[in-house]
């Protein structure tokens, strides 16, 4: 009986989540630009996002912006790391503190502190702007990824790398780096997200013209969301499904053979 | 005498203006297992690390073999270092742990996998290139972070607490393994560790360090007979320390009672501390010793029974292979030889006396 | 060694550029007027009727949304306290996983379910039940809330609980605690950490948003956040500076009880 309420209880959480996906799902095959109402099955919505150059255009600059700063976040972030390992304790907390800003702070708060601040150094808003600004609140994720995992294991292994003579930085991409990839991987996915769904930041600091699907979809919110938007974003949530199974499947099966192998 | 390989001069060393070392002379004979001993906090792991080369001292020199490596990176120097935690590489192999020091310094192909097969023979460890270092266990993880030090050939082996994650039965035959390693491989070792009986079982010379300072220095015989100061005293095994007089050469009063003893040229009348071993006092039916007193305590320790004996106003404790009940009364004597006699410390900061030596 | 240090430089550059330059900005426009002089003016606006109001609605709201969320999320931290670590990825999966749908999207799909012809009435005029008419209100913005944010409060309690050590709780009841005692002298002080992580995660977007209200409530209800948004579309930079401020008086005030209760970082998100 206990039992019966915990999975009851758990699952009306996770209903709750994944309803309103549920919902987008089903309006992108559904058959009329107006929400709320069934007017039958149709595949035209999957076919309009390859015609719609708003849309393909949006998808593009959310992916670019999203691949970028994830990339530059998680190498100025991985670097970061190590040199803040260097730094003495009360110099590292203080940058850690500085660091938490961002997550802490309101979107809008930083949003528009970042849009101002171009303003004060006559920086016109564009696609740099807005590239600047998502690395920027990216780069924590990364660090507080990783810190963690470079103080777990890093200064020993490093150490004894050094120990059997190699230089530095070997050390660190033959010995350090590999140990600590879990962590810069899940940084490195995590900006990765923060920056796909973010809309605040981007919406304050893009120049005339640009738009990713969130600025793209809040253009919408007032004339009616184009369908062919939930049908792109299906797609995207489809694929990503896909990815993260088989991410979490995979290793489990690799982990399982070679128990197996090793028993 | 053999010659100096390793040698620190006036090495002083304070993180965060908390002085670790200070002003520390340390000379490391070729072909010794020298082990530094002390509690923690002492100094000791700073020193390893000195001469490892991870840790910079502030003023001071390394050498050598004669040659000054102070500012050498770890990289550079000819040493290798058995680490406390292992520090194995999670993403290699067995083997390519063993390896990776050989494949830095260029070796050919063939040499290295020869030299990691004989490294893990020597360890005991035959077979194992290709496991998993996570699978192994403490005792095995320890092996192959020894394997892959000396597969490297270095001049000297620097131990930091080795075996201080094992078991008590694993860390005794590894001690074993450790002094087989050492006499075939003919190299210095440098071993560092807060057990006093790993330090006597296994060392040729034990530095006993507090506080930053080298308290006493000798072959592990020297420093557990003849302590030169209360530390070491209580430091190496259990003993007695009591306040006595040096009545005159080879006469000590303690607690109001005379012991003959075996020391001279501390003059007449001067207060010293008495250092004496619980293994070295005797008991004897009351009135046939120096001094009558009660067993208050007695406890089974397997080798020996270990008793605490009320005499003159002192908790003696005792350890004899005799039982003798609770409330028994006995009598203590102990061999002139076995009473060891100390100058007291002059001020509390003297408890770590620097030695010059 | 200290060469290591360098390469925190470009980190560090980008702190100064991008958070603490910013901030400074922010600072510059909340206390100037448009001819550059000093003023409190931007400050004391949000004395003004419309900006109080939307000030104290704000506050309410995220209030509500974050008791919420710490009531139904707490419950979920504690029936999953005893998942093992293979568990732990897929509900961490889980919860991450509907952020890969567009936040807005999936605001509008509130929309569309609670609207007065939408899923959820047509399903309840089936079953004979009065319909919900609560699109365009407040319920509505606090219900779109709830969702958005509601992981950001499960995780931080979700990873202080599992960190809990059974043994703790054994020895409780082997000390005499029954189920409650173990709930509220055990279980509910060891969650703190992740409790106050979760009540800032939760509270501070929910009090500064302007998308979920602008979409579910219809353009009718004003957040403070909205005000500051109107206040930037229409080139009002230091009126709404002078609100950013204003409302980043709260967000320090989070920040302060982190710092406070979860100095480890062990209710972190991560």
């Amino acid at each position: 009986m206990k039992k019966f309420f915990r999975v009851l209880y758990i699952g009306l959480i996770f209903t709750f989540l994944y309803i309103p996906i549920l919902t987008l799902i089903v309006l992108s095959f559904n058959d009329t630009k107006t929400m709320g109402v069934w007017k039958g099955f149709t595949w035209d919505w999957y076919l309009e996002i390859f015609t719609n150059a708003q849309i393909i255009e949006a998808f593009w600059n959310t992916l670019i912006i999203a691949l970028v700063s994830a990339v530059v976040a998680t190498v100025v972030g991985v670097a970061a790391c190590v040199g803040i390992q260097a730094l003495r304790h009360r110099t590292q907390q203080l940058v850690l503190q500085v660091t938490n800003i961002p997550l802490l702070n309101a979107e809008i708060v930083t949003a528009i502190s970042l849009m101002l601040a171009f303003g004060l150094f006559g920086i016109s808003l564009s696609m740099g702007t807005v590239l600047f600004s998502h690395i920027t609140f990216c780069l924590p994720y990364v660090i507080l990824n990783v810190l963690p995992k470079l103080r777990q294991s890093g200064m020993h292994i490093y150490e004894a790398a050094l120990d059997l003579g190699a230089s530095p930085v070997r050390a660190f991409f033959s010995v350090v780096l590999p140990d600590i990839m879990p962590g810069v991987t899940s940084g490195f996915l995590m900006a990765f997200t923060m920056s796909v769904d973010d809309f605040v930041v981007t919406y304050f600091t893009r120049g005339a013209g640009i738009n990713t699907l969130s600025t793209l979809i809040y253009s919408q919110v007032k004339v009616g969301i184009r369908p062919s938007i939930y049908a792109l974003s299906t797609i995207i949530f489809v694929i990503v499904l896909i990815v993260l199974i088989v991410a979490n499947v995979l290793p489990d099966i690799t982990a399982a053979r070679k128990k197996g192998e090793n028993s | 005498m053999e010659k100096t390989i390793v040698e620190l001069r006036n090495v002083s060393k304070s993180f965060d203006n908390e002085m670790v070392l200070d002003d520390l002379c340390l000379s490391v004979k070729e072909n010794t297992f020298l082990t530094l001993l002390g509690p923690s906090g002492c100094g000791k792991t700073t020193t390893l690390r000195i001469v490892g080369g991870f840790t910079k001292p502030d003023t001071g020199i390394v050498l050598f073999e004669g040659k000054d490596i102070t500012n050498l990176p770890p990289n550079k120097r000819h040493l290798n270092t058995v680490f406390q935690k292992y520090a194995l590489f999670p993403n290699m192999t067995i083997g390519e742990n063993i390896a990776y020091g050989l494949k830095i310094s260029g070796k050919s192909k063939s040499y290295i996998e020869d030299k990691v097969k004989y490294a893990l023979k020597l360890v005991n460890l035959d077979g194992f290139e290709k496991r998993d270092v996570s699978l192994l266990s403490g005792g095995q993880q320890q092996r192959v972070a020894i394997a892959r030090a000396i597969v490297n050939e270095p001049k000297v082996l620097l131990l930091d607490e080795p075996l201080g994650a094992l078991d008590l039965k694993l860390r005794q035959d590894m001690q074993y393994e450790l002094i087989r390693l050492k006499n075939e491989l003919g190299i210095t070792f440098i071993y560092v560790t807060h057990d006093q009986e790993e330090a006597l079982t296994m060392s040729d010379t034990v530095v006993v360090m507090n506080k930053g300072y080298i308290q006493q220095m000798g072959t592990p015989e020297n420093i557990y007979n003849e302590p030169e100061n209360a530390f070491v005293a209580t430091f190496i095994g259990d003993s007695n320390i009591l306040d006595g007089i040096m009545l005159e050469d080879r006469l000590v009063e303690i607690l109001g009672v005379k012991f003959p003893c075996v020391d001279e040229g501390f003059g007449r009348n001067k207060p010293v501390d008495v250092v004496i071993r619980p293994e070295d006092v005797v008991l004897a039916q009351p009135g046939r010793g120096r001094m009558d007193g009660v067993v208050t305590h007695l406890i089974f320790k397997g080798v020996h029974y270990e008793m605490e004996v009320m005499a003159g106003g002192f908790e003696w404790l005792v350890q004899s292979t005799v039982c003798h009940p609770v409330g028994e009364e006995v009598s203590l004597d102990v061999d002139p030889f076995n009473i060891q006699i100390m100058n007291k410390p002059e001020s509390e900061d003297e408890e770590a006396v620097p030695i010059d030596e | 060694m200290n060469k290591r240090k360098l390469l925190a430089g470009p980190y560090l550059a980008i702190v100064l550029c991008g958070t603490i330059i910013p901030l400074l900005a922010i600072l510059y426009y909340g206390f100037t007027d448009r001819a550059g002089q000093f003023t409190l003016a931007n400050i004391t606006a949000v004395t003004e009727p419309e900006n109080a109001k939307a000030l104290g609605l704000s506050l309410l709201l995220a209030l509500i949304c974050t008791v919420i969320c710490l009531l139904l999320a707490y419950p979920i931290g504690l029936l999953l306290r005893r998942t093992k670590g293979e568990k732990k990825g897929l509900i961490i999966f889980v919860l991450i996983l509907p952020m890969w749908m567009n936040f807005l999207l999936r605001t509008m799909a509130w929309k569309a379910l609670l609207a007065n012809t939408g899923v959820i009435n047509a399903i309840l005029e089936a079953v004979g039940l009065p319909g919900i008419n609560i699109i365009n209100t407040p319920a509505a913005v606090v219900l779109g809330m709830v969702y958005d944010f509601l992981p950001f409060m499960i995780l931080p309690i979700y990873n202080v609980m599992i960190k809990i050590d059974n043994s703790l709780i054994e020895a409780a009841q082997d000390l005499g605690s029954n189920g409650f005692q173990v709930l509220t002298r055990i279980i509910l002080p060891l969650s703190v950490p992740g409790i106050i992580s979760g009540v800032t995660m939760v509270f501070v977007p929910a009090m500064t948003t302007f998308a979920i209200s602008n979409i579910l409530g219809g353009g009718k209800i004003y957040l403070i956040g909205n005000i500051i948004e109107q206040d930037f579309l229409m080139g009002l930079r230091q009126t709404g500076s002078g609100l950013s401020l204003v409302i980043m008086v709260f967000i320090l005030i989070s920040m302060a009880l982190i710092n406070k209760f979860d100095k480890n970082g062990e209710g972190s998100m991560l």
